[in-house]
């Protein structure tokens, strides 16, 4: 196969010594994938832009990039423009930002035909011949599509349309950053194998830039897997998950959560060094469980594993026999799953029947959620399914529009304004964005006592807890006197979750907790949320999620929500085991698997793009419900007509569920009296 | 769209109607004209005053606002009242309003069109001897009070002609006096007259759009959509042009309907200095005067200019962006 893209002795540098990419070397052969995936901060993003001679502002890039046969660094930019697009392209990770809000989606597609061809076509052929494209990567109404601005479309859609700008020039290399990440989970299938078509039908190479191990495995022939801009293992994507090699990649492989089952998550404790920090050595060194002396010096290249590995491995490491055939748990410190625990009597949190609006858009039309004292409950759902204004509801300890929310035993509807503020202060939350929820002008002791003092706590008790929670969050007691900014995210989250566990709450609520962390941080995040939660006296908590993999780690049951109603609830074994709501079922077949043959083999069931049905009455899934569509017609008409009931405490809100033995089809009689839902 | 159209015309004729109303409070309230008359001599009885104030309709013995409601019957019926010489205010009106028009019309043009051009200019050139030029020159002139301003450029005007030889730039009135001659060289003349006031009023603008566009055009030299054009296969020039400029014109359009107020205000003095016989001149002549009726007739006027102002970026917010069409 020939090289189309060939990266050597990359580097990225803001300023003299402040290097971001520190000598990448990388080669893409004529319709490979190779997947780049690295946590942030680990200069993949810059590799990819770099590689299309984009480099940011400030940004001066060194060494050495040829795309087929063309040294591109130096470049006139005029040169330059005409090889993007039609050599080279690019899909980005945010496609509303990503296209031009003010022009039409068939002309920002149709531009690259026009600005590519010779002779060039009319505005008027280069707009149907993108409607054209839009059909072959089977987007549904691609007239409508190439018609609307970027604002009137889905996610999905946006990011289709931004794959075929990539493709409307015919490439030899797509570079794809992040392409699915601002997505959710169904969606991310959906586009992932249009990418997919899209580099079959024209035979481009694909550089899939990524942080998801779970998409990297399904996705990529080849895996690069770099750290603090360096490239630091490469190898065939089985044998990269199979027997890596580098004591990085081994511990971020162990990290990763997987939504199969409950397991041990390795932790690799400190954090990569800052650009232009550590520019001698091993940049992984001090983090490195099996560094040695000659690591703090000699700067590893990247060399082939042999004589046992497989060809094309390759690890940048001084030391590689010490990992071979050594688990990740030998290594890195490791959390053990958590164990099942029976149900408690006491109920902390019930929510009953809740309907709520999001400004002026019923988000929530009825949703149902009980949380006992001492279990952890998930609620999960994409985005639009009414997690967080539930959430929100909870917070606000009123009485809601309509249904009832009961906190710590107290409806929120009788709540007086004392009663409100007393229960406050035993609901704690830690929120998604730590950066965001802790003041930048408090130092980390003040943040931490702060809810202390607003329940005038003596201030020698307040010393003391602040010392003692600190160290609960595994946290340096000398952190105390800093400021947030001068943390990591996963510090940060650590000072969060003392904040929230500061007034012993009975009821803590937790947003997204993980979701803005690197895997690597993340897994510590999970490992001490797990020893905080199953710990005796501790909180009972409301994990809300849209990752299912961290919420199979984390919870003992499960609610799952779409299109704002709850559709079915259970314990977290049975509603990953054996989901009963076609939604479940899409929605958990729809996570990428890190490890590639399972990823491969994995049967995704993609929700079927919403049919015309009118919503007003019966199931509001059955415009994407797979079962549905397979049904009888005296059956179907039951899901027409009537809301399925909400699930009792375990169970699916459908007529036909799931069993063990396949859809069963004794659903509610179509002919006779059930009475038609409101 | 019709609707949302009608609604937002309703409600610049709403503000429109409490603009003249306030205004002729208080005009009513801060200017004397009774001290107009009796300051002639001889002295003139006060019974005399009285009835000329009342003829006017300026009578300070009604309540304001019954005055005001006489006046506005009126003005519904197009008569704008009197001024105290006892001449019509819609005649005055008649031969002053075009005159500003052209003012403020060449001024706005050529102030926003060069503003928005010399911000665009200032961003590319970011953090060179441009930019920091464009940035010195933006805060002298908006530092400046506009008469200053006004008086060193009709100086500069004068050594200028005076290195020439001959006067190619005028410094008073909008056009020579009894100057017949073809209508070329009628409009070279008017031309001549125009330069120095246009310039004075304009260049407020230019300083203030230039910065407004300067932001504008950094933050969508940043943008995603940006540098998605430029992986295309657009050279970033014309990656600017094609996908940015547009972008950046939004948040600047909607800056225009304030804008245009400072620069309505700025041309009232220009009038002044130039000599020109505008609605700004005779503001400050009425005001100085206490003509009631002169004065709100020019509010009047502001008020509509302003209004129209409003509705014109309204509409090209319209047109530039799709986001807000519904």
């Amino acid at each position: 196969m020939s090289t189309v893209l060939e990266l050597r002795d990359l580097h990225v540098e803001f300023g003299p010594g402040r290097a971001a990419v520190r000598g990448v070397d990388l080669t893409l052969r004529r319709g490979e994938v190779l997947g780049l995936v690295g946590e942030s901060g680990a200069g993949k993003t810059l590799t990819a832009l770099a590689a299309l001679g984009l480099p940011p502002r400030g940004a001066t890039v060194r060494g050495s990039v040829r795309l087929l046969g063309t040294e591109l660094v130096g470049l006139p930019a005029r040169d330059l423009a005409r090889l993007r697009g039609r050599r080279i392209a690019m899909v980005f990770q945010d496609p509303l930002a990503a296209f031009t809000p003010v022009h039409r989606i068939g002309d920002q597609i149709g531009e690259v035909m026009r600005l590519h061809e010779r002779p060039r076509p009319t505005r008027r052929a280069a707009r149907r011949r993108a409607v054209e494209l839009l059909t072959e990567l089977s987007v549904p109404e691609p007239e409508r599509v190439a018609r609307a601005y970027p604002h009137e479309l889905s996610g999905g859609l946006r990011q289709r349309a931004m794959i075929a700008m990539a493709v409307a020039g015919r490439p030899d290399v797509i570079v794809a950053d992040e392409p699915t990440s601002s997505l959710d989970v169904g969606v991310q299938a959906e586009i992932l194998a249009a990418l997919q078509d899209a580099r079959a039908a024209t035979g481009a190479a694909l550089l899939l830039v990524s942080h998801d191990l779970g998409v990297i495995a399904g996705a990529a022939d080849r895996v690069a897997v770099m750290y603090a801009g360096r490239v630091v293992e490469t190898a065939p994507t089985d044998d990269l998950f199979r027997a890596p090699r580098m004591p990085y990649t081994v511990g971020l492989l162990a990290a990763v959560p997987r939504p199969d089952t409950a397991h041990a998550l390795t932790q690799i404790p400190g954090a990569p060094p800052a650009p232009g920090e550590r520019n001698e050595g091993c940049v992984f060194a001090p983090r490195c469980p099996v560094a040695g002396p000659e690591c703090d010096s000699t700067v590893p290249v990247l060399r082939g594993v042999r004589p046992e590995g497989a060809p094309g491995h390759s690890v940048a490491c001084l030391r590689p026999e010490t990992t071979a055939a050594r688990a990740a748990a030998d290594l890195y410190p490791t959390s053990p799953p958590p164990q099942p625990r029976p149900r408690g009597p006491v109920t902390a949190l019930r929510v009953t029947a809740l309907r709520a609006s999001y400004r002026t858009h019923r988000a929530v039309h009825h949703a149902d959620l009980e949380v006992r004292r001492g279990e952890t409950v998930a609620l999960v759902g994409e985005s639009g399914a009414g997690k967080s204004t539930t959430l929100d509801r909870i917070i606000a300890l009123t009485a809601p529009e309509s249904g009832r929310i009961e906190v710590l035993g107290q409806d929120t509807a009788a709540l007086t304004r004392s009663g409100a503020r007393r229960l406050r202060g035993r609901v704690q939350i830690v929120l998604q964005d730590s950066a965001a929820s802790l003041d930048p002008r408090m130092t980390i002791a003040r943040i931490i006592a702060e809810p202390m003092e607003a329940r005038r706590t003596p201030r020698d008790l307040v010393a003391a807890r602040t010392r003692e929670l600190l160290t609960q969050v595994e946290l340096d007691p000398r952190t105390a006197g800093r400021y947030p900014h001068q943390l990591s995210g996963g510090q940060r989250q650590r000072v969060a979750l003392a904040r929230a566990l500061a007034v012993r709450p009975e009821l803590l609520l937790l947003d997204e907790p993980v979701s803005a962390l690197d895997v690597s941080v993340q897994a510590g995040i999970i490992a001490l949320l797990r020893r905080l939660t199953s710990e005796p006296g501790s909180p009972a908590c409301l994990l809300v999620s849209h990752d299912l993999a961290v919420v199979r780690q984390l919870a003992d049951r499960v609610v799952v929500m779409h299109g704002g109603r709850t559709v079915e609830s259970g314990t977290v074994d049975a509603v990953f085991g054996r989901p009963r709501h076609p939604y479940t079922r899409a929605l958990l077949s729809a996570v990428p698997d890190p490890a590639p043959r399972a990823e491969r083999s994995r049967p995704v069931r993609p929700l079927i793009p919403l049919q015309d049905v009118d919503l007003s009455t019966g199931c509001a899934f059955r415009g994407h419900c797979p079962v549905h569509r397979r049904l009888p017609a005296e059956h179907r008409l039951v899901c027409e007509r009537d809301l399925p009931a909400p699930p009792a405490t375990d169970g699916a809100a459908c007529h036909f569920p799931h069993t063990d033995e396949g859809v069963s089809l004794r659903g509610r009689p179509a002919a006779k009296g059930h009475p038609p839902a409101q | 769209m019709a609707g949302r159209a009608l609604a937002r015309i309703t409600r610049s004729v709403t503000l429109l109607l409490v603009s003249v109303l306030v205004s002729y409070v208080i005009a009513s309230v801060a200017l004397s004209p009774r001290a107009y008359f009796e300051d002639r001599t001889p002295r003139p009885p006060a019974s005399a005053v009285d009835h000329e104030l009342a003829e006017l309709g300026l009578d300070d013995g009604t309540p304001v606002l019954a005055r005001f409601g006489h006046w506005s019957w009126r003005a519904l019926h197009g008569d704008l009242g009197r001024t105290l010489d006892g001449g019509s205010v819609n005649a005055e009106f008649g031969r002053r309003v075009g005159v500003s028009v052209r003012l403020l019309l060449v001024g706005t043009v050529v102030g926003t069109g060069l503003g928005v051009l010399a911000g665009v200019w200032a961003a590319i050139r970011r953090g060179r001897l441009p930019d920091h030029a464009m940035t010195v020159l933006s805060f002298l002139v908006l530092s400046v009070p506009t008469f200053v301003l006004a008086l060193l450029l009709k100086d500069g005007a004068l050594s200028f002609n005076e290195g020439v030889g001959h006067t190619v730039i005028r410094y008073t009135g909008e056009s020579t006096p009894g100057r017949g001659g073809t209508w070329p060289s009628r409009l070279a003349d008017r031309a001549s007259h125009l330069v120095l006031p246009a310039a004075t009023v304009a260049l407020g603008a230019i300083a203030s759009y230039s910065r407004y566009q300067r932001a504008a055009t950094l933050d969508v030299l940043a943008a995603g959509h940006l540098r998605t054009a430029q992986a295309k296969g657009l050279t970033p020039g014309r990656a600017l042009l094609r996908h940015g400029l547009r972008v950046s014109l939004i948040p600047v359009v909607t800056f225009f309907s304030f804008g245009f107020l400072a620069l309505f205000t700025g041309s009232v003095f220009v009038e002044q200095i130039f000599g020109w016989p505008g609605m700004g001149s005779w503001f400050l002549d009425a005001a100085q005067k206490g003509d009631v009726n002169s004065v709100v007739a020019v509010c009047l006027f502001a008020a509509v200019a302003v209004l129209l102002a409003g509705l014109l970026a309204d509409a090209l917010l319209l047109v530039l962006d799709p986001r807000v069409r519904r």
